[in-house]
C-alpha cells in the first residue's frame, strides 16, 4: 500500500461515489469505523486517511494532531422532525427528545445551541446513523440532528420522505473533508491536490467524457495542461504518474459530476449546490492554482 | 545436606547461587523479578515514545476542562458547562446504579430459579432448566438488544397518549409506558420528610434489636415471640403516624403529558431498563446454578437428622440447610456480582450513559485523550471490583465454617 516515505506507489487515487468519499482504488483497503473510533484509528496508523464526514475544527487540527488538507463539502448542522409534529423552527423544540450520534461535533453544537437559546432537551445517544434512523422512525426521539447533508441522505432512504421536514435553522459550521495524520505531509499533499483537481476540473470544464481527449495533446489553456500532465512535472512532484489527474477524473468525473450523480437535485437526496457551488457562481468551492 | 553441621561452614562462593539448592530458588526469583520489571519498563517506555512520535503527551488536565455535552440520566446535577471530571462522575454513578440494582434483582431471580429448579414438580423444574440454559448459553449483548428493541418498538409513542390516541396510562393515570421509557410518580421531599425517613431507619434498627432480644429470650427461656407480626407493626405503624402527624410531607409528582413528551414524574429510560433487566436475567441464570449446587452440596443426612429431631421442614431449611449452603454459595456469587458490574459496560450498545459512555466514550472522543481516559476507566472498574470483592469476602467470613 503506502511506502514509508508517505508516497503512493501502487495506489491510484481516485475520488468517486459519495461526494465526500475518497477512494483509493485497489490495492487499498476500506476500514469501516464509527465516529467514536475514527480519530484513534487514524492517529494509530490503522488507516491513512479518513474520508467522508469529519468536520475540520481547531482542536482536531491541533490537539488531535490531524490535518484536514482540503474541504470538499461545506455543511452545517440541522434538525429533522416529522411533519406531523407541526414544528416549523428549531426555537419551538423546547422539551424535545433529540437523537444524536455520540463522539461527533454535532453533540457539542446541540448542547451549545439549546443552552444559548434557553431550551431544554433530552439527548438520546446513538452509535451510528443507522441506529439513529431506527430510533427516530420508531418515535423514540422527536428530532434527529446531524449535518444537513446527512439528514437529507437519511431522509432519502425513508419510505415516506415527504413526512419529514428539515428545519431552516443551521446551527453550526461543518466544513467536511478528508483527514490525515500530522507529519504525513507527502500523503496529505496528494489528498489535498486530488480534491483540488476535482474542483478545478469543474471550473475548467474537464469532465469524465472529455478528459481522455483533452489529455491526448496539449490544449490552449496552460493550467489544464499542467493539471493533465501534458505540460510540466506536477505529477512527479507529488510522487505520482504524470497523468494522475486524468486517472482521477476518468473514474467518475469532476466535482460537479460527482455531486450531481450522488446527492444533487436530480437524486433522491436532492441537495442544491448552495455553498458548494464554484466560486465563480457564488459558492465556496475554489480549486487551487495548478502551477 | 544432613551432615552439613559436621563440617566447618563453607565460605560463600558466587557459584553457590546457581548450584546450591539453598540459594538457587532465590536466584531464580530475583532474575524473574528483574525480567518482569524490564518488560514493564519497556512497555511504558514504548508507549511514551510512540505517543511522542505521534505528537502526543500524557496529561490529565483535560479532566478540568468544560465537557460541552449533555447527559440524559443524571443522579447528580450536570450541565454541558461542567467539567469532564464531573461528567465521568455522573457516568460512574450511573454504572454503580445499574450494577447495584442489577445485583439485587439478579440475586432475587437467581435464588427463585435455583430453588424452583430443584422442585419436585416436574413442569416447574423443567421450565426453570429451560430458562437457565437459554439465558446462560446466549451472549449478554443479544439480551440487552432484545429488551431494548421490545421497549422501543413494541411500546407506544408519547403522542399516542393524547386525546383519541391508542395508548393510555396505567395504575390510575400514574404510570406511562412509552418507547422513551417508563414514567413513574416521583416523590417530592418537603420539610419534615427527613423526620419520616429517620423514623423509618430507626424502626428498621429496632426490628434488628427485637430479633436479637427474641433469640436471646428463646435461648434462655424457650419461649418464642411473634417476631414477624411485631416486626411488621414496628415497620409500618410509627412511619405512618409520623407521616400524617407532620401533614403528609412526602407527596408524589405524577407524570403529565406535555408538548413533546411526558413532563414531571420520574423517567426510567429504556436504555436503563434494557441494561438492568438483561444484566439481571443473564446473571440470574448463573446465580440459579450456584444456589442449586449450594443446596445440593448439603448432605441429605442433615435433613434427615433434623426431621428425626422433630424440626419442621421450613425451620430445617432456615436453620440447617441454608446456613450450610451459603458457605458454598457465597464465593462463586462474588464473581457473578463482579461479572455483572463489569458487563454493565455493554451499556454503550443501547446508549446508557455509564462510565464507559461518558469517560471512556464521549470525553475520550472529544478530547483525544484515549490512553488517559481508558486508563482511568480501567482503574475505576478495578477499584469497584476490589471493593465488591472485599465486601463480599467480609460477609463470607461471617458465614463460613468456623474451625476451632
Amino acid at each position: 500500500m503506502r511506502t514509508a516515505t508517505g508516497k503512493v506507489s501502487t495506489c491510484r487515487c481516485a475520488a468517486l461515489s459519495q461526494p465526500l468519499f475518497w477512494v483509493t482504488a485497489k490495492p487499498c483497503k476500506f476500514v469501516p469505523l464509527t465516529s467514536q473510533t475514527r480519530f484513534t484509528a487514524l492517529a494509530a496508523g490503522e488507516v491513512d486517511v479518513l474520508v467522508r464526514n469529519s468536520t475540520w475544527t481547531f482542536t482536531r487540527d491541533t490537539d488531535l494532531a490531524l490535518d484536514f488538507p482540503a474541504i470538499n463539502y461545506y455543511d452545517g448542522q440541522g434538525f429533522m422532525v416529522p411533519r406531523a409534529l407541526g414544528v416549523s423552527s428549531a426555537s419551538e423544540l423546547d422539551g424535545a427528545t433529540v437523537c444524536i450520534q455520540t463522539g461527533t461535533t454535532t453533540e457539542l453544537n446541540l448542547a451549545d445551541y439549546f443552552r444559548a437559546n434557553g431550551l431544554s432537551y433530552e439527548p438520546v445517544p446513538v452509535a451510528t446513523n443507522a441506529e439513529g434512523q431506527q430510533q427516530y422512525l420508531a418515535g423514540a426521539c422527536d428530532v434527529y440532528t446531524t449535518d444537513i447533508s446527512g439528514l437529507a441522505a437519511t431522509r432519502a432512504t425513508f419510505e415516506a420522505p415527504g413526512d419529514h421536514v428539515i428545519l431552516p435553522e443551521v446551527v453550526s459550521k461543518e466544513p467536511l473533508g478528508p483527514a490525515v495524520r500530522h507529519g504525513d505531509n507527502a500523503w496529505g499533499d496528494i489528498v489535498r491536490w486530488t480534491t483540488h483537481a476535482l474542483i478545478a476540473a469543474e471550473e475548467y470544464g474537464l469532465t469524465k467524457a472529455n478528459v481522455a481527449e483533452l489529455a491526448a495533446a496539449p490544449t490552449d489553456n496552460p493550467e489544464v495542461n499542467r493539471l493533465l500532465g501534458t505540460e510540466g512535472e506536477l505529477g512527479a512532484m507529488l510522487g505520482l504518474d504524470a497523468d494522475w489527474a486524468v486517472k482521477v477524473l476518468s473514474v467518475s468525473g469532476n466535482y460537479g459530476e460527482i455531486f450531481e450523480a450522488n446527492i444533487g437535485e436530480s437524486t433522491a437526496v436532492g441537495l442544491a449546490r448552495g455553498l458548494n457551488a464554484q466560486w465563480t457562481e457564488g459558492g465556496l468551492q475554489y480549486g487551487g492554482p495548478f502551477r | 545436606m544432613a551432615d552439613i553441621s559436621d563440617h566447618p561452614r563453607e565460605t560463600f562462593r558466587i557459584s553457590m547461587l546457581l548450584y546450591d539448592a539453598r540459594y538457587r530458588s532465590l536466584t531464580i526469583q530475583v532474575v524473574a523479578a528483574m525480567l518482569i520489571m524490564l518488560f514493564l519498563a519497556q512497555l511504558v517506555d514504548n508507549t511514551v515514545t510512540n505517543l511522542a512520535v505521534l505528537g502526543k503527551d500524557i496529561s490529565f488536565t483535560f479532566l478540568w476542562s468544560t465537557a460541552g455535552y449533555d447527559i440524559n440520566q443524571q443522579t447528580i446535577p450536570f450541565t454541558s458547562q461542567d467539567t469532564h471530571a464531573r461528567a465521568a462522575l455522573v457516568g460512574i454513578l450511573n454504572t454503580l446504579l445499574v450494577a447495584v440494582l442489577g445485583c439485587i434483582l439478579a440475586t432475587v431471580i437467581g435464588v427463585f430459579a435455583g430453588v424452583l429448579r430443584l422442585s419436585k414438580n416436574w413442569l416447574v423444574a423443567r421450565v426453570m432448566t429451560f430458562y437457565v440454559e437459554c439465558m446462560r448459553n446466549t451472549p449478554l449483548l443479544i439480551w440487552i438488544l432484545i429488551v431494548f428493541a421490545v421497549m422501543t418498538e413494541a411500546t407506544p409513542q408519547p403522542r399516542d397518549f393524547r386525546e383519541g390516541g391508542t395508548a393510555a396510562m396505567i395504575f390510575g393515570d400514574s404510570v406511562a409506558v412509552t418507547n422513551r421509557g417508563v414514567f413513574i410518580p416521583n416523590p417530592i421531599w418537603a420539610d419534615g420528610s427527613g423526620i419520616v425517613v429517620a423514623i423509618l431507619i430507626l424502626s428498621i434498627i429496632g426490628i434488628f434489636v427485637l430479633r436479637y432480644v427474641a433469640r436471646k429470650r428463646q435461648e434462655d427461656t424457650g419461649q418464642q415471640l411473634p417476631v414477624l407480626r411485631l416486626s411488621l407493626a414496628m415497620l409500618i405503624v410509627p412511619v405512618t403516624l409520623a407521616f400524617f402527624a407532620l401533614g403528609r410531607p412526602i407527596t408524589l409528582d405524577y407524570p403529565v403529558l406535555g408538548g413533546f413528551n411526558f413532563e414531571g414524574g420520574l423517567q426510567v429510560r429504556n436504555s436503563f431498563i434494557a441494561l438492568w433487566l438483561a444484566l439481571s436475567l443473564y446473571t440470574s441464570a448463573f446465580i440459579a446454578e450456584i444456589v442449586r449446587s449450594g443446596i445440593l452440596a448439603v448432605s441429605k443426612g442433615q435433613t434427615e437428622a433434623a426431621f428425626a429431631l422433630g424440626i419442621q421442614p421450613n425451620r430445617t431449611m432456615q436453620l440447617i440447610i441454608l446456613p450450610q449452603a451459603l458457605r458454598v454459595i457465597i464465593p462463586p456469587l462474588i464473581s457473578q456480582f463482579l461479572n455483572l458490574t463489569k458487563n454493565s459496560s455493554l451499556a454503550l450498545a443501547v446508549g446508557y450513559m455509564d462510565a464507559r459512555s461518558t469517560l471512556g466514550g464521549i470525553t475520550v472522543n472529544q478530547t483525544g485523550r484515549e490512553l488517559e481516559g481508558i486508563l482511568l476507566l480501567g482503574i475505576f472498574y478495578l477499584i469497584t471490583s476490589l471493593i465488591i470483592s472485599s465486601a463480599m469476602n467480609f460477609y463470607n467470613s461471617g458465614v463460613k465454617l468456623k474451625e476451632r
